[in-house]
């Protein structure tokens, strides 16, 4: 009887082991990574494929808290308080043999920041990056930076010697006319190593066995096999006839298909981006309205329009009860939150309309609102009921819904009056939204500023909060600031997107709130 | 003749100098591709200093003058998008668009002449009804719908074919790359062939039936019957032989449409093929790759049209009185 547990027993870790070490994961989403040249692009499934390949110094697990990566500790500089010191990781080695220094993350951000990558837009407060010892790294920023390692999530580390080899010092250069090796061949020290790779088709990736943190993490994925696929209904029809695994972003209208679906799970989260409506408030004029002069301009006006949009009835009825409502430009898990803010404005047609009788515009106006079709989820169905909340009011809309790279192209040449945008925070932090979304349109500062609002004490606030290190003061800081804007209605918010990726019932994986996978946390359940 | 083939040469130059010229001031509608390349954190300065190194602040004209004397060396420079030759992108996807083109038009032009031969000689019967009607949903409903019909029927419900991609492919020469020659390719090709062949078969059958009813009807059809011959004889001999001439012409007009109807299907089934390629261009910007593509399409009809016309003035004599007899 004992003899016969133990065998079975002995037999059933055999099982177990075998099936732990040898499990292939087939993965899909809409669009595939556009390089594996870490530093050319920057662009969220371009990071995501390079997570599994490569490794950063810091970077956000599943939960999106930071954890180290290459860099063991980070902290900024005792006696200067524009130097961070980053102490990298001993023992790791890139795929191909060479071991990582301090050289190689030199290296790497100075890569990052050459004029033809497009990482360096997350790098411009770095003056000098150096190599203290082998593995001490000290940076060097213009002014006190306390965000610069949350700068640093995406930032992959490639080995300098690799590069010199293959003559991919740096990034792509368009102008020059020629592939370069970096696009399709990676040499990381990521927890996959790149097996084939057919851009747009197919990437297959196995577990790299000599992992600095193969014993931390499950590594339970032997194989990761990459396809995306495009078209929404052909990508779902995949996962149900089991072609593939595990599938991000799932189409809202299919949500509820697959959670019925044998076999099939769900998992949910929230996406770090609020989807909401700016208008130009500064111009003297409307270039689209019936009006002589600018509605959006008076406050009285801008608060009728938050009222009458009802994020409650669009996360019912439009998103099928996947979307959060929101009443601030942050999501909740980011530095700088305030869930008394991000309390709803509920919907109240009369009070929106003697508001607006009040600001003189009791017969309404008409103006053309300008959304994407492609970039958020149900944007252009989002749209089209805003269009009949505010006919409610008497603004009448012409919706002009079309492709996003139309629709961004026209924002930053400023031919809009009223638009959607969504607006995520890479750094965690709720000064990315200001020197953004609310700094006045400056050079490097308020780039996606279209609104022409401008406010002195908002600037100074966003400037001060970038480089202040005491908590205390810059919570403070923040504390004005949001209210400022909140008050000001600067912006109509509608809500905090929804994540849902699907995948087989026997997959124990969960949603990242910055749609980054990290597949050598997957488990697969017995 | 030497005339006219240089005449007809002239005019096909032409249509691609046109052609390209449209495409190129298309261009300006579709978008910024600098917005795509750079991410959210770029200045505007970052973006000017990229619209100049790809030449993007430049005129129309200015741009389509060098994107003209590179295209005439093959040369279309990099993807914005991948960051390689579109040259290279290109030569990579064709295959397997030419591969889903030809056994689709095989599966369309096999199928349509059976049909229709089936369908002009058993008139009236119920089965040829049938296939009268529902031909008819064939023409009338798109291509994208009948691909996701069909996914979901073979693929989701009976698990018999896979729903995307082109299973395994084999190298067949250092620039072929074939998924006919295994299992899985072959099991991958057949829904995107059903569905990209299905309008052509439609058109072929309905052509085939309506020749075959004229021919019918002739006098000479009457006579061979008067002679005793059998049923089989006169309809597969006699009658078919003489309705393939309008067919044929169609079948060689058809191949071109249906390379470029490809778009749809290989971006229904990801088929690895230059239709995808186009879409995933437009959706980012990505100029050269679209413009090269374009310009590839173009080639493939004035070739086409090209040949069509060639072969008409071997063919018909009346042609070469009018040439001047040469």
């Amino acid at each position: 009887m004992l003899r016969k547990t133990l065998i079975a027993s002995a037999v059933a870790a055999t099982m177990l082991a075998t099936s732990a070490s040898a499990e292939t994961l087939r993965w899909t989403r809409s669009s595939d990574g556009l390089t594996l040249d870490p530093h050319s692009q920057n662009e969220g499934p371009t990071h995501a494929l390079n997570h599994q390949i490569f490794d950063t110094l810091i970077y956000q697990d599943m939960d999106i808290n930071y954890q180290p990566g290459l860099a063991t500790d980070w902290y900024i500089h005792p006696d200067d308080p524009s130097v961070w010191v980053f102490e990298i990781r001993e023992g790791v080695t890139f795929h191909e043999g060479q071991a990582l220094t301090s050289e190689d993350v030199v290296f790497s951000l100075d890569r990052a920041r050459h004029e033809y990558a497009d990482m360096r837009g997350l790098l411009t407060s770095i003056k000098e990056v150096r190599a203290e010892d082998d593995y001490t790294v000290h940076v060097e920023t213009h002014d006190p930076n306390p965000l610069l390692p949350n700068n640093l999530t995406n930032l992959f580390i490639m080995s300098k010697a690799w590069a010199e080899e293959h003559d991919v010092e740096t990034p792509q250069n368009y102008a020059a006319g020629e592939e370069t090796h970096a696009v399709r061949n990676a040499n990381g020290t990521g927890p996959f190593r790149v097996e084939s790779r057919e851009p747009d088709t197919r990437t297959v990736m196995v577990r790299n066995d000599d992992y600095w943190g193969i014993d931390e993490y499950p590594m339970e994925v032997s194989e990761l096999i990459f396809t995306p696929i495009e078209s929404a209904a052909t990508r779902v029809a995949a996962l149900l006839s089991g072609e593939v695994d595990l599938l991000q972003e799932t189409p809202v209208q299919d949500i509820e298909r697959l959670a019925n679906a044998e076999g099939i799970r769900n998992e949910q989260g929230a996406e770090n981006r609020t989807i909401f409506l700016g208008m130009d408030l500064g111009s003297m004029e409307l270039s689209t309205a019936d009006t002589d002069d600018n509605p959006f301009a008076d406050l009285r006006v801008r608060e009728a329009i938050n009222i009458a949009v009802d994020a409650t009835t669009i996360q019912r009825a439009v998103m099928r009860g996947n979307s959060e409502p929101a009443g601030i430009i942050v999501p909740p898990f980011v530095n700088g939150y305030s869930s008394e803010l991000d309390e709803v404005v509920p919907a109240d047609t009369e009070r929106a309309q003697a508001l607006m009788a009040e600001a003189g515009y009791g017969d309404g106006f008409s103006v053309t609102l300008q959304c994407p079709n492609d970039r958020y989820m149900n944007d252009e169905q989002i749209c089209q009921a805003v269009v009949s909340m505010l006919a409610r009011i008497g603004i009448s809309v012409n919706l002009d819904a079309q492709t996003r790279s139309l629709h961004f192209a026209e924002l930053a040449n400023g031919e809009y009056d009223f638009y959607m945008l969504g607006w995520g925070v890479p750094t965690m932090d709720i000064e990315y939204v200001f020197n953004y979304l609310y700094h006045s349109k400056e050079s490097d500062l308020g780039t996606w500023n279209f609104t022409g609002y401008s406010n002195e004490r908002i600037d100074e606030l966003t400037v001060a909060m970038a480089s202040e290190t005491d908590e205390e003061t810059r919570n403070a800081m923040i504390e004005e600031a949001r209210q400022i804007v909140h008050d000001d209605i600067v912006y109509i918010p509608i809500h905090h997107q929804m994540l849902t990726w699907s995948m087989r019932d026997d997959i124990d994986f969960k949603v990242q709130s910055e749609n980054t996978p990290h597949f050598k946390y997957l488990r697969f359940n017995q | 003749m030497l005339a006219f083939f240089i005449q007809r040469l002239m005019q096909a130059a032409f249509v691609m100098l046109v052609v390209a010229l449209i495409a190129f001031s298309l261009f300006h509608y579709v978008g910024d591709p600098v917005l795509n390349m750079l991410g959210q954190e770029a200045t505007d300065a970052d973006r000017a200093a990229l619209r100049t190194q790809l030449g993007l602040d430049q005129t129309i004209l200015v741009q389509f003058w060098q994107f003209m004397v590179s295209a005439v060396q093959f040369e279309f420079g990099i993807s914005y998008r991948s960051a390689r030759p579109v040259s290279e992108l290109i030569l990579e996807r064709l295959p397997a668009t030419l591969e889903l083109a030809i056994v689709s038009a095989i599966f369309a032009v096999v199928m349509g002449i059976v049909l229709g031969i089936y369908t002009a000689i058993q008139r009236g019967n119920w089965l040829s009804r049938f296939i009268m009607t529902a031909s008819l949903i064939g023409v009338s409903l798109p291509t994208f719908l009948i691909g996701i019909l069909l996914i979901y029927l073979f693929a989701v419900e009976l698990g018999w074919l896979p729903a995307f991609g082109r299973g395994q492919v084999v190298e067949l020469t250092s620039w072929w790359d074939t998924g006919l020659l295994t299992t899985s390719g072959l099991r991958s090709i057949i829904l995107p062939a059903i569905t990209l062949g299905l309008f052509q078969l439609t058109l072929i059958m309905r052509l085939v039936r309506a020749e075959m009813l004229e021919v019918l009807r002739t006098d000479y059809i009457k006579f061979a019957r008067a002679r005793g011959l059998s049923r089989r004889v006169v309809n597969l001999r006699h009658a078919l032989k003489n309705t393939m001439v309008p067919v044929i012409t169609i079948i060689g007009l058809q191949l071109g449409t249906i390379i470029a109807f490809a778009i749809i299907t290989e971006t229904v089934f990801q088929w690895p093929g230059v239709g995808a390629l186009f879409i995933t261009a437009v959706r980012f910007v990505d100029i050269p790759v679209m413009a090269a593509y374009l310009m590839m399409i173009a080639l493939v009809f004035v070739v086409i049209n090209l040949v069509v016309d060639l072969l008409y003035y071997a063919v018909d004599p009346r042609l070469r009185v009018q040439g001047g007899g040469k």
